[in-house]
């Protein structure tokens, strides 16, 4: 019951003068609308404009520029051979990022639920890859991959995966890997969180009883643990592969979606277009694609979620 | 049986080291080179401890180059957002904690949807939004971006923490003939301290690592804030490795801090809103 009821309740509801109820009413409003105000005009209103964009030629550079063009950047995006290309990268980095992500996170928050002496500072350090800035995360496995500065050439070459230490970011076949090792070191710790919250409130007698009939450790995972986690598995990566797909910091960061757009994935094609070559026309047109292919993406999963209910 | 057990915490052990050395090593690396001299960096280039260490590369930083300047800007602008957004925020997330109303859901709906949708979307049209306004190139275009793209998940983390106050508190008070805002103000806010402080956290964090809107909206170095210096300076003096880690070990300070600030939240903050991050 919520407050204003249960405090009306109490005196008669109905006899309470008319501006006293409009306050009551409109109080939730005036609460949320400095929120709402804000989020209406600074993401909303350029979202609907955006969309716009993807209509008319906009080019910042050159001022005869902003005529309505219909579907023309659509035609081009048609035959945009580095469109294809992101759009396959895309696929790439996501399912590589949230696969490793996801794996790794699963072991540490294993790993962490088994009480230790020091958990505690270890949580800390295993976590702290989280806190870093993306940019920083970018730059600073850029200079790791950097034969000049970094040791991962040298080893790499030393046991044998390389003829001779060289930039894996400068490799238009092996770029890709560059940002998607970075982008696992740093999201390792989100799933590792998120799990381990989920683990610990699985409760303990459910796992003595299970040891007393002879469940073995693997048994006991498969019947215990993984049921109990499958919401939350399920869930952190649904929501992690739409917000991966959508990362393009570490690309930006460490190859500039290079060489030559191999490491090109959507939304850092979208950034390049809007940045680099000030056609905001064409990275507005690029743009709504993606969003459309996300949209797919959502609705699928909640006609997925459907069936999964339906069945049971 | 015994052995086993030995065996079997040995290899939980290792692969704890596995984890932290694979987290902490870049960091470790970037320390490293942050405080090599530049006569060793190439000489003695995958040691892991260089044989001297000095300090020249964060003096230069600190004294000859613009990097103060950036660090300021950051801090003013991650600093700015983060107080804007947690007093909105609050205000919010207690509207969404204590009342029942009809246009809940589609807030709810909105704050949810803004948290889905790929932000590298706007920037174009907030470029073209902001720049009549004199608002690109200015820290304060900045706080108004970042705080809107904050805001969502901030309500929904405040939310969780006011959810967590029993109601009887306030509605003591309005029987004492308190207003529900007086009682959210002196009652309510005082016993979500921690909320806030967490809340203040995560904001900061997020803001701090902003890289695109940031790159897009400043041109100039007196607006920059730190990625956009580094990015630049990377691009400028390609070779100056040792400062530019120097610079990277900076930038990584306040991160650090906030993250120890928030790290008994963090179940709460992911869960809140996914963070960006």
């Amino acid at each position: 019951m919520d407050s204003r009821a249960a405090r009306s309740s109490g005196s008669s509801r109905d006899q309470r003068p008319l501006r006293q109820r409009l306050a009551d009413a409109s109080a939730p409003y005036l609460y949320s609308a400095p929120a709402l105000i804000l989020i209406v005009t600074v993401m909303l209103v350029p979202l609907v404009l955006g969309i716009s964009y993807a209509f008319r030629d906009i080019q910042l550079l050159n001022p005869f520029s902003g005529g309505f063009i219909g579907i023309d950047h659509f035609k081009t995006l048609s035959q945009d051979e580095n469109f294809y290309r992101a759009l396959r990268n895309t696929l790439w980095w996501t399912g590589w990022s949230v696969l490793l992500q996801f794996a790794f996170g699963l072991i540490l928050a294993l790993l962490l639920d088994k009480p230790f002496h020091g958990r505690a500072i270890v949580q800390a350090l295993v976590f702290l890859p989280w806190a870093v800035p993306s940019f920083l995360a970018g730059l600073n496995w850029s200079w790791l991959f950097n034969p000049v500065v970094g040791p991962l050439p040298h080893w790499f070459f030393a046991i044998g995966l390389m003829s001779e230490p060289a930039n894996i970011l400068s490799d238009p076949q092996l770029s890709m890997w560059g940002p998607i090792i970075a982008n696992v070191w740093w999201g390792i710790p989100f799933f590792a969180i998120t799990l381990l919250a989920a683990l610990q409130a699985i409760p303990r007698d459910l796992y003595e009883a299970a040891s007393i009939d002879g469940a073995g450790p693997v048994q006991r995972f498969i019947s215990i643990t993984l049921p109990f986690l499958a919401p939350t598995i399920a869930i952190t990566v649904l929501l992690r592969t739409v917000w991966i797909s959508n990362f393009a910091d570490l690309i930006i960061v460490m190859t500039n979606g290079g060489p030559a757009d191999r490491s090109q994935i959507v939304a850092s094609y979208i950034f390049t277009q809007a940045f680099k070559r000030l056609d905001f026309g064409y990275a507005s047109a690029i743009a709504l694609v993606l969003l459309v292919l996300l949209i797919t993406y959502s609705m699928l999963i909640v006609v997925l979620r459907q069936w999964l209910v339906s069945k049971d | 049986m015994t052995g086993k057990r030995i065996l079997s915490t040995l290899a939980h052990r290792l692969a704890i080291l596995a984890y932290v050395a694979f987290a902490l090593f870049p960091l470790y690396w970037l320390l490293k080179v942050s405080v090599t001299p530049n006569n060793l960096l190439y000489s003695e280039g995958i040691r892991m401890w260089p044989s001297q260490t000095s300090f020249e590369h964060f003096e230069f930083v600190l004294r000859h180059s613009e990097f103060p300047t950036f660090f300021k800007n950051s801090l003013i602008v991650s600093g700015s957002t983060a107080v804007i957004v947690t007093v909105l925020a609050s205000l919010a997330g207690y509207a969404m904690s204590r009342f029942n109303f009809r246009g809940k859901y589609w807030i709810v709906t909105l704050m949810l949807l803004t948290q889905m949708f790929p932000l590298v979307m706007l920037v174009a049209p907030i470029f073209k939004m902001l720049s009549p306004l004199g608002l690109t190139n200015s820290l304060t275009g900045l706080v108004i971006v970042y705080t809107a793209f904050n805001v969502p998940f901030a309500t929904f983390l405040m939310q969780s923490f006011f959810d967590g106050i029993p109601k009887d508190l306030e509605e003591a008070a309005m029987i004492d003939g308190a207003t529900q805002f007086v009682a959210f103000r002196q009652i309510i806010l005082p016993l979500t301290l921690p909320g806030i402080a967490a809340t203040l956290g995560f904001v900061f964090t997020a803001a701090w690592s902003e890289l695109l809107f940031s790159l897009m909206l400043i041109s100039g170095n007196d607006a920059a804030t730190f990625p956009v210096g580094l990015l630049s300076f990377v691009s400028k003096f390609s070779v100056d490795f040792g400062q530019m880690m120097a610079a990277g070990v900076m930038a990584l300070i306040p991160a650090c801090l906030f993250f120890l600030l928030i790290q008994r939240y963090l179940v709460q903050g992911l869960t809140a809103g996914a963070v960006k991050g």
